[in-house]
């Protein structure tokens, strides 16, 4: 579903991306891992064209994605720190998110936005909301239109352990549903039992992208925190 | 597109910020009509006031919002829409809301106590120099990723048209003294939209004929129906010079 070839990136001399090229489908569950600084949230801006990469072309079910849009329609994206306008309420930008994707009512997706109770914030202002007030409605965002592929950046960074456990079930059964999902966190405990494949980021290089069964197999491990502990131990990472 | 412009208009108008400017043009243009007997003697005071404060509100505000909106503008960016859409949106919004303003603020009064061409001719003028400085504010935002350097650049930016432009003239003026360098003033008064501004009302004004020869050179200049175009070409371009140099920027930017 998606495509990414040779792609580099470099803000000034700093290279954030050093030729990246992965292949991703629909039906797995992806986890983006890596040291603070590998370029993980940089991989996730490009595919959303939100980063424009100096070289190398990304593609949407075969489409190259520079300098269109529509494709975006295909895809739900949860931010890492999700602000929105501080006056406005949630019912609002609601409004807004439905106005901006034009779909019609009846395919909407509000299984996460009851399961998370916003119906009854819906007046609130969002400057008034906390954290974890604010990652549910951006949750419920990325879920709503029904998108192909699905991308979380920290999806349960600052949510209670209720919500978060919703939001892994959610996940799960999008999964079946053939979509893409592409989980960028740094709580490995939390990817264990949603995730298929694993991508490991270090200094802007793709380290290597295999199935977490095969990760397990190579590591000798059952968990994936043992796991990538021990690839992060060996220096030139050759398992 | 208009969806986000309603938004970005919406937002606005529930902003304290918006509401104090309307509520502090209002107390002005009245309490200065109110003082003078003479409406004319009014629309210099009140031609003082705009000029200083309504470059400075729609530059400094626009940036502060802009900067401030910052992560609002990410969450756009990562739908589908189009950049340019988005860009454009946000200035008619922030465009629409401080102009809403000032015709609250200053438009009405004018009206009610100065309507009259020279009145009408402010109006305009404060009408464009929100637009022109809130298109500068959209360039330098998308230009400098800091917001303090941002903010400063922004004021920096108004004191140079507000304050230090004139005393360069000045200094120039007194310098070339002895050359007839009136026709050079009227170009050299094009490169600052707040100069034209001045100068346009205050040739509506009878008080022109307090400028001597100068004020002949421009009471020919901006008094015909040729020069009174070229000066509104030239406020335009001021307007969407800045704006085209934004759109242009913002559509490579990396967010």
């Amino acid at each position: 579903m998606i495509n990414i070839q040779h792609i580099s990136k470099d803000f000034g001399k700093f290279k954030v991306l050093k030729d990246i090229t992965l292949s991703l489908d629909g039906g797995e569950c992806v986890a983006l891992i890596g040291p603070n600084g590998s370029g993980k949230t940089t991989l996730i801006k490009s595919i959303l064209g939100m980063v424009v990469p100096n070289a190398g072309i990304i593609q949407f079910e075969g489409q190259n994605i520079q300098h269109k849009y529509t494709y975006r329609n295909e895809i739900g994206y949860m931010p890492q720190v999700g602000q929105y306008p501080e006056n406005m309420t949630i019912g609002q930008v609601f409004d807004m998110m439905k106005d901006i994707r034009k779909m019609p009512d009846s395919q909407l997706d509000y299984e996460l936005y009851n399961s998370f109770d916003l119906p009854a914030l819906l007046g609130k202002r969002m400057g008034t909301l906390s954290g974890g007030t604010r990652q549910k409605v951006s949750a419920c965002l990325a879920f709503m239109f029904n998108p192909k592929a699905l991308i979380l950046d920290e999806p349960t960074a600052g949510l209670d352990p209720l919500s978060s456990e919703i939001l892994k079930a959610k996940i799960q059964k999008e999964m079946k549903q053939n979509k893409l999902i592409i989980i960028s966190s740094h709580v490995l405990s939390d990817l264990d039992d949603l995730v298929s494949q694993i991508i490991y980021l270090q200094d802007g290089k793709l380290i290597f992208h295999k199935s977490l069964n095969q990760l397990k197999q190579d590591t000798g491990t059952d968990k994936l925190s043992k796991a990538i502990a021990k690839v992060m131990a060996v220096p030139d990472h050759k398992i | 597109m208009n969806k986000i412009i309603r938004y970005v208009f919406v937002d606005l108008l529930r902003n304290r910020t918006i509401i104090f400017y309307t509520i502090l043009l209002l107390i002005l243009s009245i309490s200065v009509f109110s003082m003078e007997d003479n409406y004319e003697k009014g629309l210099v005071s009140l031609l003082n006031i705009v000029l200083f404060v309504v470059p400075l509100v729609s530059i400094v505000f626009s940036s502060i919002y802009l900067y401030n909106s910052a992560e609002f503008i990410n969450l756009l960016v990562s739908q589908p829409l189009k950049r340019e859409n988005i860009w454009l949106s946000i200035f008619v919004g922030l465009a629409g809301a401080l102009c809403l303003s000032f015709l609250i603020g200053v438009g009405i009064p004018t009206i009610i106590y100065a309507y009259s061409t020279s009145g009408l001719t402010l109006i305009g003028c404060g009408l464009l120099l929100t637009l022109i400085f809130v298109a500068i504010a959209m360039w330098t935002s998308v230009l400098i990723r800091d917001k303090a350097k941002g903010i400063g650049l922004a004021i920096l930016l108004w004191l140079y048209f507000g304050l230090l432009f004139d005393a360069l003239v000045l200094f120039m003026l007194f310098q070339f003294s002895d050359y007839p360098i009136e026709n050079i003033m009227v170009g050299l008064s094009m490169f600052n939209p707040i100069d034209i501004c001045r100068i346009l009302i205050l040739l509506q004004l009878d008080l022109s004929a307090m400028m001597g020869y100068t004020g002949a050179i421009f009471r020919e200049f901006f008094g015909n129906a040729l020069g009174m175009g070229i000066t509104l070409v030239v406020m335009f371009l001021w307007c969407i010079i800045p704006l085209w140099l934004s759109v242009r920027h913002f559509k490579k930017k990396d967010l």
